[in-house]
């Protein structure tokens, strides 16, 4: 991690400094979170009606298929139909992101000027403003899907914890990825184009739509290969309970692995990105 | 073109705007933006229409438009009832809004052109005359292959009074039409509307923040306080009753004792001991150039400016002369 | 004729100007192309996908995987052109906040026939053409007894499910006269309107019947038609027959829009706009 223009003043007190630096910087995105309150009525309006949409058809599926299917069964792919509408407000399935406009309009400039690394303050912002949004949308949704659409939840306190624990890693997964998506914006002008496709092939390979575990093998193995369905499909299998014991642990782990790896792929990028600005002057 | 027996452009009766407003969490209150306005404007008269920001400028032209129902009252625009009969309307009236664009942004400005003569039906040969002439008298050649989004603020506002005016309206609106633009835009524009009027005797009434378009325009003046007609009568009436002056600001070539004998004009001020010094002087007695005269029979001048009334200043000294 | 082509004169020369307007920002004009031409084919996958995880010859709600995508070919199709043709009505807030509502009542032409003209979108051409060429192989893969009355139904059809999405585009635009804030909220029914054609709505729960049923009535887009057309039962609240009804719809959902158009006008005219 970068601390430019910070005294080397012991690896300590460099810790707390950058805690509180990024915990304001979380504090001030979930804030900002909270300012869109009329659009998160919206959004939660709309992801209720899809919830119901998909529950119909995905249980029909099941029935159709005969009580199961893809491992699912009927209370799976309730939890399924309703957690994927929950998640979706604060998973950044659409490639936007503050920084990207702040790369298209030039103010990237003054971010870099700034003692904080890029990658990990945007990130900050980006997640508490996700977080934020599982009050006024993720929770209704599942206290929606509880009460009308036959949602259950785990009662093991250990399952429901390492739930939590995988959707804030979702959370952070896909602002990393977003990131990746707007850091695009130090070689290229137009980063729209990455955004779209992201948009596209991230909710298709999460499971957004159904779930990964109906893809035929080659498609199936295409999505694993690539970090998105720890982006929606492990967060709802483990807080739903479906995947548990030693497999939820691997899938978290899974969920931990490509953090660190998109996060590596992000620190690159904004080191060379940051050499080209310094290079063409900015 | 037009007959002298046409029906007023304007005739508004007892005509009242209320809007209710969020206040607090969940209260509401009225707040009335027209109150009980009563005018007539006569076909081919030039009118300004004064007033501080929220006075109820917007609100009335929008009612004159038909964009707004006036909660009592009535309102008639070149004989229409605006609402009811806004097709009608809006071949006989142009808008030049201030703060809103009616050309499109991502096009060629002739495109624009094309286009709004599709809109209101004009025929070819009509259609080229007109433009040519308002390409011609608002110098607007220079870029009509532009798009508009890459046009200067003067020159996309002439490109506005273009628009409103292709159709060849009886009545022309026009909302602040010189907020933001330089002296010369300005002066352009002004010139270009005095023109207009002379031309095809085109009704004119502007809102305006800049008592200089009232001056270089207007015959008379309607001036709105918090949506009530406050004065209404030629501008040389309204100086007679609150002086609506404008400030002659000279820079001198050496400090000089204070100016307090020029004619006509009162002195308000010196600094740096008299190097720059500040003269005010009414419109209806006397002439900017013929003060200026008088100061440089005296002392010899480097600089000048002038300062025009602020329409703020002016709604002020109305009531400070009225004793409310 | 000379009257009808002077009264579209207006109309054409706006829709001409837009149509050369976006096919100018070349590079930016294909990659919308390029895109919507995904989005169309991922959706067509999710039905694939899905049907295809079905063994049981019944299918989902009574619908096998050839019946499923003549479904999304009829929904995607008429959803998609009027999605090209009205789909900017829905961004009504931004006409507000422009002003550029104020600017139509200078025109002589009706507001609504302004806002519907006043753009279209060629990009969703792509879209179109995901939704034309799955109704294609739907027609062909799936076993029906044509006749003229059929062919007939599907042109009609296909026009009318049109006029139904366009009548909720322009539903939604009054609708957001009063909540400039919360467009996501009318974004539940126009889009989760586009998802639910797709589907069978014999599997659908009460509320989402009498949503997408009868209030909003995208079951008659291309569910109905496609149990009309392949002569299938149906569920208890939609049976077959009502199949043959599906133009209907149109009328209905057109005279919500007009009278959700106007009660949107009046309150913008009120000045709570």
């Amino acid at each position: 991690m970068r601390h430019d223009g910070q005294p080397a003043s012991g690896t300590v007190e460099l810790t707390v400094t950058w805690l509180r630096v990024h915990g304001r910087l979380f504090a001030s995105g979930w804030r900002r979170g909270a300012t869109y309150r009329a659009a998160a009525l919206g959004g939660l309006v709309a992801n209720a009606t899809f919830g119901l949409l998909k529950a119909s058809i995905l249980t029909a599926a099941v029935r159709a298929a005969g009580g199961e299917l893809g491992g699912y069964d009927q209370a799976a792919i309730l939890a399924y139909a309703w957690l994927t509408q929950a998640l979706l407000g604060s998973v950044n399935l659409f490639g936007r992101s503050d920084l990207a406009d702040r790369m298209k309009d030039g103010s990237i400039a003054i971010d870099l000027l700034r003692p904080v690394d890029v990658q990990t303050a945007s990130t900050a912002q980006e997640v508490g403003r996700a977080l934020f949004s599982l009050l006024p949308r993720g929770v209704p949704l599942v206290v929606l899907g509880a009460l009308f659409g036959g949602l259950r939840l785990p009662t093991d306190p250990a399952q429901l914890a390492l739930g939590v624990i995988s959707v804030v890693l979702a959370v952070v997964l896909s602002s990393l990825l977003v990131y990746l998506v707007a850091a695009s914006g130090f070689w290229t002008v137009e980063t729209r184009g990455l955004q779209v496709f992201y948009m596209i092939v991230s909710g298709f390979l999460a499971g957004l739509f159904v779930p990964v575990t109906l893809f035929p093998d080659w498609l199936l193995t295409l999505a694993w290969s690539t970090p998105f369905p720890p982006l929606l499909q492990v967060p709802v299998d483990v807080l739903s309970g479906r995947v548990t014991g030693t497999a939820a642990l691997a899938l978290v782990g899974l969920q931990v692995g490509w953090l660190a790896v998109i996060y590596a792929i992000g620190a690159l990028m904004t080191r060379a990105g940051r050499r080209r600005l310094e290079v063409q002057g900015g | 073109m037009r007959t002298t027996t046409t029906a007023p452009a304007v005739q508004v009766s007892q005509l009242t705007r209320t809007f209710r407003v969020r206040s607090g969490v969940l209260g509401r209150r009225e707040v009335t933006a027209v109150d009980d306005l009563t005018l007539t404007i006569e076909a081919g008269e030039s009118v300004g229409y004064i007033g501080a920001n929220g006075a109820g400028k917007s609100t009335t032209i929008k009612m004159l438009a038909g964009i707004l129902v006036p909660t009592s009252g009535t309102v008639r625009t070149c004989g229409l009832e605006p609402v009811a009969q806004r097709k009608a309307l809006a071949r006989r009236m142009g808008v030049v809004f201030g703060q809103r664009s009616q050309l499109w942004w991502d096009l060629p400005l002739a495109e624009s052109y094309r286009i709004l003569a599709a809109v209101h039906g004009l025929s070819a040969a009509r259609e080229q005359e007109r433009t040519a002439e308002l390409v011609e008298r608002l110098e607007l050649g220079a870029f009509l292959a532009t798009p508009v989004r890459q046009l200067s603020l003067g020159q996309r506002m002439r490109g506005e009074v273009a628009a409103a005016l292709l159709h060849s309206p009886a009545l022309l609106v026009l909302d602040e039409p010189t907020i933001g633009l330089d002296v010369l835009s300005k002066q352009r524009l002004r010139e270009f509307l005095l023109a207009e009027r002379a031309a095809h005797g085109t009704t004119l009434l502007l809102t305006t923040h800049d008592m200089g378009d009232v001056s270089r325009l207007c015959e008379r003046v309607l001036l709105v306080d918090h949506g009530r007609l406050a004065y209404d009568g030629s501008l040389a009436g309204l100086s007679r009753e609150v002086g609506a002056r404008r400030v002659l600001v000279v820079d001198l070539a050496a400090p000089t004792p204070d100016l307090v004998e020029v004619p006509h004009a009162e002195h308000l001020g010196s600094e740096g001991g008299g190097l720059r010094q500040r003269l005010a002087f009414d419109d209806a007695a006397t002439t900017a150039a013929a003060v200026l005269a008088a100061v440089s029979e005296r002392v010899q001048v480097r600089d000048l400016s002038v300062e025009e009334p602020d329409v703020e200043d002016v709604v002020r000294r109305v009531y400070q002369s009225r004793g409310r | 004729m000379a009257d009808v082509a002077a009264a579209w004169r207006p109309y054409r020369a706006v829709l001409a100007s837009r149509v050369r307007s976006q096919a100018s920002y070349r590079g930016g004009f294909v990659l919308d192309l390029a895109s919507s031409l995904l989005v169309g084919l991922v959706e067509l996958a999710e039905v694939w996908v899905l049907y295809r995880a079905i063994s049981d010859p019944g299918g989902i709600g009574g619908l096998d995987l050839a019946a499923a995508v003549l479904v999304f070919g009829l929904a995607d199709l008429s959803f998609s052109i009027a999605d090209m043709l009205v789909g900017h009505v829905d961004t009504l807030p931004r006409y507000l906040r422009s002003g550029t509502l104020d600017v139509f009542y200078l025109r002589p032409q009706p507001l609504l026939a302004q806002l519907v003209t006043s753009e279209i979108s060629v990009r969703r051409i792509t879209r179109i053409a995901v939704g034309a060429v799955a109704l294609g192989i739907g027609l062909v893969i799936n076993d029906i007894a044509w006749t003229p009355l059929h062919v007939l139904f599907l042109a009609l059809v296909v026009l009318t499910s049109t006029a139904t999405f366009a009548g909720v585009f322009v539903a939604a635009a009054g609708v957001q006269f009063f909540l400039v804030d919360a467009s996501e909220m009318t974004n539940a029914i126009v889009y989760g309107g586009r998802y639910a054609a797709s589907q069978p709505a014999s599997v659908w729960s009460k509320p989402l019947v009498a949503l997408f049923g009868f209030a909003v009535p995208i079951a008659f887009t291309a569910y109905l038609p496609t149990v009309a057309l392949l002569g299938l039962r149906g569920s208890a609240w939609l049976p077959g027959w009502v199949g043959w009804l599906a133009p209907l719809a149109a009328v209905w959902t057109w005279a919500v829009a007009l009278l959700a158009w106007r009660t949107g006008i009046r309150h913008y005219q009120g000045g709570g706009g």
